[in-house]
């Protein structure tokens, strides 16, 4: 059998039951994750520790108790590593085990990748979402790159904030970015047509 | 390079009013278009270091007292780009309901048993020519409360990566003759004419005698563009 042209797989929702699946040590489920909250698989790596925090709203502004999200980001040198024994690029939440639906990443700042100002993608799935999106994470405390950066110029100038995680000081000294997604409405999340 | 972009022939919307949760879930915007950089053009890499024996059994990896309950299957297929060519050493998800149609999760309600031998969750890397397998149990029908009578058809969650962030891919897999589906508005937003792309195929050759029967199911993911040059 040949053929020329193979169709993408369509995409269908990742549904409401993921959790044991795709996020079971998160959920406490007795199955090894292949990923979760935290990037940081050694202490010894080098960057600045920080934690992403954020909440997914619908379009009536009630938090989305059911969404998985997953980061994809570079190292503090810039680099999308394919090491795993110092740091995970890669990262996988779902927004039910923390109280008011939230997701909390421990990982380290991205540095430049390609002269974009640092950021980490991210991908969005739910249910009520036939196809994930994707949207880009940028930083509030990088005014100077952020204004060269070719991606997030590239989006009408009101739309921008959307896309940046607002830096904040915990209590005990710890630096966290929040970064919400707006599935919709006046805060509408920019995403990507990846 | 680039890769080629979500096709929207073939990929469902994100708003498909039948399916209720998507009139609050799917953005109102038009998407913003990207070039590719190093950041699209990547994505994590797992081996066989994260795979353990049975986790492609999942009529074997939750055993406690005994064998799962249901119709014994096998499931494979090959993964593959938009050319054909096979995608090796990708890491594939997969998690599904029992045969009574209810999922270990715990917010799943549906009135039907769990079954103490049956997790429902597993995973297994590709191999050199793209090909997976597992070995599970068939699901069952479950119902869900998008309008009155609603069951979705007997389905299996699968989720892959491919080698970029954009080639992810979330999907369901549907067995042949299901009279649900037509019914079904997750399976129904896919357009009519790509909509058998999600149905497997029961498959001789996958099936073992004396043990299950076998169904196949390939999966296409993005690849980069079968027209490099044409744009420059
Ligand atoms: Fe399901």
């Amino acid at each position: 059998m040949s053929q020329d042209k193979f169709y993408q797989t369509p995409s269908q929702t990742v549904g409401p039951y993921f959790a044991y699946g795709l996020t079971p040590k998160q959920y406490l489920y007795n199955f090894p994750s292949i990923a979760d909250g935290n990037l940081i698989i050694n202490d010894e790596v080098s960057g600045e520790r920080i934690t992403i925090s954020g909440q997914v709203y619908d379009g009536n502004g009630h938090l989305i108790p059911d969404a998985m999200i997953e980061l994809w980001q570079a190292d503090a040198e810039g680099n999308y590593s394919k090491d795993l024994s110092m740091f995970h690029g890669f990262g996988r939440l779902g927004t039910g085990t923390i109280k008011d639906s939230k997701f909390e990443f421990q990982t380290i700042k991205p540095g430049r990748v390609d002269g974009q100002a640092p950021h980490i993608n991210v991908i969005v799935f739910m249910r009520g979402q036939l196809t994930h999106t994707y949207t880009r994470l940028y930083f509030s405390d990088e005014t100077e790159a952020n204004s060269q950066d070719p991606v997030l110029q590239s989006v009408e100038e009101d739309r921008r904030n959307t896309l940046l995680a607002t830096k904040t000081i915990r209590p005990d000294g710890t630096t966290c970015y929040v970064f919400n997604i707006y599935m919709q409405g006046p805060n509408e999340t920019v995403f990507f047509d990846v | 390079m680039s890769q080629n972009k979500r096709d929207w022939d073939v990929q469902p919307p994100f708003l498909y009013p039948d399916y209720k949760s998507t009139v609050l879930r799917a953005p109102s915007r038009p998407l913003v278009p990207i070039k590719h950089t190093l950041s699209e053009l990547t994505g994590p890499v797992y081996g066989h270091d994260l795979i353990r024996p049975f986790d492609n059994d999942l009529t074997m990896n939750a055993r406690v007292n005994g064998a799962p309950l249901g119709e014994r299957i096998i499931v494979a297929g090959k993964v593959t780009d938009e050319r054909g060519r096979p995608i090796s050493n990708t890491l594939v998800e997969l998690w599904q309901a029992n045969a009574s149609g209810r999922y270990v999760h715990k917010v799943d309600q549906h009135d039907a048993p769990l079954d103490p031998n049956f997790f429902g969750g597993g995973r297994c890397l590709t191999d050199s020519e793209g090909n997976y397998k597992f070995y599970t149990i068939k699901p069952g029908a479950y119902p869900w409360g998008n309008h009155p009578k609603a069951w979705r058809p007997n389905h299996i969650h699968f989720s892959l990566f491919g080698n970029q962030i954009t080639s992810r891919l979330v999907t369901q897999m549907y067995f042949p003759g299901d009279p649900l589906l037509d019914y079904d508005p997750v399976f129904q937003g896919v357009p009519e004419k790509y909509r058998h792309l999600l149905i497997s195929n029961f498959d001789l050759g996958v099936t073992e005698q004396d043990f299950a029967i076998g169904f196949r199911f390939d999966m296409v993911l993005r690849g980069d563009n079968e027209t490099p040059f044409e744009n420059r």
